[in-house]
Order: C-alpha cells, then sequence, then structure tokens
C-alpha cells in the first residue's frame, strides 16, 4: 500500500487515506475506508450489537476491535453495584454484547479500563498511519500519533463491526501551523483554546486540520492528544500532527506496538507519512506561540475564550450579530459582568480530568504546581485518572499522596465530571475550572458553569480559590513539603 | 431489510405540519439499548390524548401515515424512523421531508414518499368519506392508490433501488467483500491487533 507511484504532493491526510482505499468512489459516490481500530464503549454501541443480532451478523474483525467501559463508571466505590438504572443497564449490555460477540474488553476494575481515549495510545494501539474511529467526537484524539482518527454514529459503529470499513467522502485538509516557543505555563491547552477562539467553532467544519510548526514539534505526545482532542470543538472531524521521534519514542516498547522486523518496517513507512514539502492545503491558519498566554473560556462554548491576564468581554465587542447574542446569553448562564477581570472569578471547584487532560504527564504537571500547597478553602478538587494505568502509575510517583495532602479527591478512572453521566457532577449555579473539553450549559451538571482550563492553570486555581495561573503563586510562600 | 415492492394497509391521516422527531419519540426513550421494541414510543406525548389518531380503533393497525409537511425535522435521532418502523409502518407520504430524517428512512426500509400538497389534502379527504379505507403503495411505479384517487410520489432513484433489493449500507457494503479481502490480505504485518493481549 506504501508502495504508490510518484504523485503529486500529498498532505498526511490525503496519504493516510489513500492508503486505506478499498473502493474508490465514482460518480459522487463515497470511499469505502478500511478501519483499523475499532474502539467501543457503552453508550454508542448497544443499539450496533442489537443490529448485528437482527441480521444475523457477526463482528468481522475481533482482532481490530476492542472494548471499555468510561462514559457511566463510578469513580468511588467501584466494587459496588451502579445505582443509575440507565447506567448500570447500558455497562451491562456492553458486557454481555463483548461476551457474545468475542469482543475483547475492559472493564471497571480492570487495570486497562479507563476513557477509550486514553486506553488506545497508552496500549500502543494508536500509531502512525492508521485509521482509528470509535462512536465518540473526541476520537479526534488519536490523530496526534499521524493517525486519521475521527468519531462516528451508532449506525456506522455497526456497519464497522460488520464490515470493517465505512463509505466516506474526502476531508478538506486545513494547516494549523503554530510557530515559537511557550512561555513558561503555557501549554498544549492553550495552544488549543486560543486556535478554536480564533477560527471559531465552525472553523473547521469539513476539514481535517494538520498542527504543524516549531511549538507543536515541541510538544510531548500528551500535549499533542490534548490538541488533537479538542480538533472537533473547532467543527473539525479530525486532526492530525505528523509522527517523528517523539511519537516512535513514546509507542517503542507499549503492549501493541511492533515489535522486531515489523517496527523497523513500520518507521520505515511512517517516516513517509509526514505532508510533503509542496503539498497544498485548502486552508491555513498560523498562531505564533510566543504571543501565548493561559487561556480560560468565559462563555458556553469552547470558542469562547480569552487570555487569563483579559476582562470578560462585553457582548457589543462582537460584531457578528450571532456571536453578540450568543456572547450575552453565555454572560447570563455564566452569571458573568462584562469587564470582569477573569482572575477575579472565584470557583466551587476544580475538575482535574477528561480525555482531554487526565494522563500521566497531566497529572505530573497538575501535581508540581499544588505541591506543598493545600486547596483554597470552600473548593473541591476533584482528580480523576483516564486510565486504571495512569492511576497505578501515578501512585507509584507518589503523586496520590500530593493530590490527597492538598485536600484534592483521588477518584478512579472515567469520564467522571466531563459529562457527568455518572453521579460526579455539579450542582446548579455551581462554577467549575475543569481541564475538560465542552463548557456547554449543563454539560458538568444542571445548571453548573463551566471555565476550560489548563491542568497547571486548574492547579492554581485550586490553591487560590479564583482563577489564576501559576506565576500568580509566586507570590505565595509555600508551606515546607 | 425486507424488499419492497408493493404494500397495502390503512392509511392514517396525521393533519399536522412540521412534526419533529421529539414528537415522533421523545428524548426519553433514547436510554433504551436496543434497535427494536420501540413500538410503544412512537408519537407517546400525543398517544396519552385518547382522541389521538392511532388511539381511535379504525387507525390503530395503520401502515402508511398520510403527514402533513416538514415530516420528520429537529435533531436527527435514528430512534424516530425505527419507532415508525416497529409500530408497523411502511410508508409514509408528506410534501416535504426533512433531509436527515428521510436519509435514516431509506436505510432502514421505510418508504419515504414526496406528494405535493394538493394531492394530500386529496387523500385525506378520501380517508375522511372512508375512514379505515386502505391505500396501495407501488414503489416500482411510484404510485399510490386510495379508493378512485391514484397519486404519483417522489422517491429518488437510488433510494427506491435500495428498497426494492431490500439492501441496508452494511449488505451494500459486503457486495465488496472481494475486494475487502484483497485489502486485508495486503495490509502490513505492523498494524494494530487487539489480540491476542500480549
Ligand atoms: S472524557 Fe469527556 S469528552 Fe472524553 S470521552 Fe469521556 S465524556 Fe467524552
Amino acid at each position: 500500500m506504501s508502495t504508490s507511484t510518484p504523485q503529486r504532493p500529498r498532505t498526511l491526510a490525503e496519504k493516510v487515506w489513500d492508503d486505506h482505499l478499498v473502493v474508490k468512489g465514482e460518480g459522487g459516490s463515497p470511499d469505502l475506508i478500511y478501519i483499523d481500530l475499532h474502539l467501543v464503549h457503552e453508550v454508542t454501541s448497544p443499539q450496533a450489537f442489537d443490529g448485528l443480532r437482527a441480521e444475523g451478523r457477526p463482528v468481522r474483525r475481533l482482532d481490530l476491535t476492542i472494548a471499555t467501559e468510561d462514559h457511566n463508571t463510578p469513580t468511588i466505590n467501584i466494587d459496588k453495584p451502579i445505582a443509575d438504572l440507565t447506567s448500570r443497564t447500558q455497562i451491562e449490555t456492553l458486557r454481555r454484547n463483548a461476551d457474545e460477540f468475542g469482543v475483547r474488553i475492559h472493564s471497571l476494575g480492570d487495570k486497562e479500563q479507563g476513557i477509550v481515549h486514553v486506553v488506545g495510545p497508552q496500549l500502543g494501539l494508536t500509531m502512525p498511519g492508521i485509521t482509528v474511529v470509535c462512536g465518540d467526537s473526541h476520537t479526534s484524539t488519536h490523530g496526534a500519533f499521524g493517525a486519521m482518527a475521527f468519531g462516528i454514529g451508532t449506525s456506522e459503529v455497526e456497519h464497522v463491526l460488520a464490515t470493517q470499513t465505512l463509505p466516506l467522502k474526502p476531508f478538506k485538509t486545513m494547516a494549523i501551523t503554530v510557530e515559537g516557543e511557550l512561555a513558561e505555563g503555557v501549554t498544549a491547552k492553550d495552544i488549543i483554546l486560543a486556535v478554536i477562539a480564533k477560527i471559531g467553532t465552525n472553523g473547521g467544519q469539513g476539514y481535517v486540520l494538520e498542527y504543524r510548526g516549531s511549538a507543536i514539534r515541541a510538544l510531548s505526545m500528551e500535549g499533542r492528544m490534548t490538541i488533537c482532542n479538542m480538533s472537533i470543538e473547532a467543527g473539525a472531524r479530525a486532526g492530525m500532527v505528523a509522527p517523528d521521534e517523539t511519537t516512535f519514542a513514546y509507542l517503542k516498547g507499549r503492549p501493541h506496538a511492533p515489535q522486531g522486523t515489523d517496527w523497523d518496517a513500520a518507521v520505515k513507512y511512517w517516516r513517509t507519512l509526514p505532508s510533503d514539502d509542496d503539498a497544498v492545503f485548502d486552508a491555513e491558519v498560523f498562531l505564533d506561540a510566543n504571543e501565548l498566554e493561559p487561556f480560560v473560556t468565559w462563555g458556553t462554548n469552547p470558542g469562547q475564550g480569552v487570555s487569563l491576564s483579559d476582562v470578560v468581554p462585553a457582548p457589543e465587542s462582537f460584531a457578528d450579530p450571532n456571536e453578540r447574542a450568543a456572547a450575552s446569553r453565555a454572560l447570563e448562564y455564566m452569571d458573568l459582568a462584562p469587564g470582569t477581570r477573569l482572575k477575579d472569578i472565584a470557583v466551587d471547584a476544580v475538575f482535574m480530568g477528561s480525555c482531554t487532560n487526565s494522563r500521566i504527564e497531566d497529572l505530573r504537571q497538575f501535581a508540581s504546581i499544588i505541591q506543598g500547597h493545600s486547596k483554597a478553602d470552600g473548593v473541591r478538587v476533584m482528580v480523576v485518572p483516564g486510565s486504571a494505568r495512569v492511576r497505578l502509575e501515578a501512585e507509584a510517583e507518589g503523586l496520590d499522596r500530593v493530590f490527597e495532602e492538598f485536600g484534592a479527591e483521588w477518584r478512579f478512572a472515567g469520564c467522571s465530571m466531563c459529562l457527568g453521566m455518572n453521579p460526579d457532577q455539579l450542582a446548579p449555579g455551581e462554577r467549575c475550572a475543569s481541564t475538560s473539553n465542552r463548557n456547554f450549559e449543563g454539560r458538568q451538571g444542571k445548571g453548573g458553569r463551566t471555565h476550560l482550563v489548563s491542568p497547571v492553570v486548574a492547579a492554581a486555581t485550586a490553591v487560590l480559590g479564583h482563577l489564576a495561573s501559576p506565576s500568580d503563586l509566586a507570590a505565595l510562600t509555600p508551606v515546607e513539603a | 431489510m425486507e424488499k419492497f415492492s408493493t404494500h397495502t394497509g390503512v392509511a392514517a391521516p396525521l393533519k399536522r405540519s412540521a412534526v419533529d422527531t421529539d414528537q415522533i419519540i421523545p428524548a426519553v426513550y433514547l436510554k433504551r439499548v436496543t434497535k427494536t421494541g420501540f413500538d410503544d414510543a412512537l408519537f407517546a406525548t400525543w398517544r396519552q390524548d385518547p382522541g389521538f389518531l392511532l388511539n381511535q380503533p379504525t387507525f390503530a393497525a395503520a401502515s402508511i401515515l398520510v403527514a402533513g409537511p416538514d415530516f420528520g425535522t429537529g435533531s436527527s435521532r435514528e430512534h424516530a424512523v425505527w419507532a415508525l418502523r416497529d409500530y408497523g409502518f411502511r410508508v409514509v407520504l408528506s410534501s416535504r421531508f426533512a433531509d436527515i430524517f428521510r436519509g435514516n428512512s431509506g436505510k432502514q426500509g421505510l418508504v419515504t414518499g414526496v406528494v405535493e400538497e394538493a394531492e394530500i389534502e386529496k387523500i385525506w379527504a378520501v380517508i375522511d368519506a372512508n375512514p379505515g379505507i386502505e391505500m396501495t403503495v407501488d414503489l416500482q411505479s411510484r404510485t399510490a392508490t386510495i379508493g378512485d384517487l391514484r397519486v404519483s410520489f417522489d422517491i429518488d432513484d437510488y433510494t427506491r433501488w435500495r428498497l426494492l433489493e431490500g439492501l441496508d449500507d452494511i449488505a451494500l457494503t459486503l457486495r465488496e467483500e472481494e475486494k475487502i479481502a484483497e485489502f486485508e490480505a495486503r495490509r502490513e504485518a505492523w498494524r494494530p491487533r487487539t489480540l491476542p493481549v500480549r
């Protein structure tokens, strides 16, 4: 597949697409694309399995399919039966389906259980040049490896289970180039929040975004995953970063990474994947990393964000009438007045978790800021690892003690307060600094108010009780640890 | 998916416009984990009213719905089609359908025929004069016949072909089985495998 004849210069996305063409669509019909990896969880799979059952169809490739439980799982008392009936039914249904069809599953309590987008990369299943799908919009996370990864609906889940392919129309490509060096305390999360604020929540519609430039190259895999994760919040189908030495180093030795001669063959192919120098993108966006500051959202969509040192904008400052109306609705919901300094906004809760920021590096960053401090009075701080394995790693490093001494709740793995399908929810009116990806009305609990932030901003906020950056802590004298 | 050629059944006049998918199936039913068995959920809110169309014995067993314009608007939930299908509907006629609803219908074997609004009114008049009267829908000739009235309906060639052949999306893809198998035969060894667990 990788031995195509010389042709026009291509982007990373086009190369991966071309190498998965089973049937080229003609006369306006879609291409049939092969799927290398199908991740399954309890929310979007029940009807898909039911559909297979109704038609007497098996899962075509059990060896390309893996299931885990994440959206509904409790993060405390995980050995007790799940109280919420809907949650319990969804999880039990997944277990039954996995058993009946023979799908590999990592259930609550298993050491590989966790958020589906944390589990794939950590097992070494997510790798460059593959196609990844999951019935979840944040599947874009896996694009950090140079994979083509996107979320699908339940009927598509059934389609992939039955055929290991999907009929798809090609996406357009957009280059997002971030050059320069991030200042201390500025992270991948701030890059992506700034990108979304710049292009808007629809700016990426119909595109695969390719993040490039020196600031992206300098990021760890965790940072790249944070960025690709939120591509969907810019309306894009997928986000990608070209594979490089950082990617290979992350993968090498992981349980499912290729070994021996397979590894050599893989790396040789992976090196051919980056976009050709003269490849043409359908759209291009530039961002100066040197100018970035910690970023935070003030509204109810991820595009409504500003620098943390800024103030809450006035609706009148938006030229577009729709944006203006959205801003005033958002401010009302968020109970914020224009002109308020972001750093004067007090919070009730801090949520450190979700598929955007719950990997070991994220937890280390959070811990490094809070170490030696104790949490602000009256603020509830929840730290939820992305997977059971991340939890174990964190405990092996002693991070759990840092969290607990600080006064944070150290939980078991899952989506948790990212969407509150389990009991981890905000109460009406409560305000939260959250490392997750969506600040929609009611997302973290009915009436809850969400400010999206990076792990280090979440940490500083947890210390001070109001939105804050790590540099704001410099004035404090840490208590001797 | 069952093949569709002609269908004869009781036609029910749903004299409402802009029937959205929330009306067809309220959100609470989305929590279910099955793809079938949604018959009780169809128009659940309206069915609480004893006078509602489908609560009348004459129309309880209807299999053809003759609705006002803009049928199936709102949320894209596929459950709306499942509910109609599970209740026993094989055909919906309207002067306008929401695109996503229509796309979902074609994939699940539900015929959505576009009939001019004036013709819909004529069909309603025939039903009003003879409640419980049967209608015959012929997909081959794209016509619906009720009493002495015969109307043509629109449905795109591709969807019509799929319905006549009884091909769902998966069956369509599986027609490419040979090419899928060829592709699989040349996939490189390094690509991920979830099994066996190393
Ligand atoms: S952590 Fe949040 S965004 Fe990620 S998969 Fe779970 S619910 Fe979705």
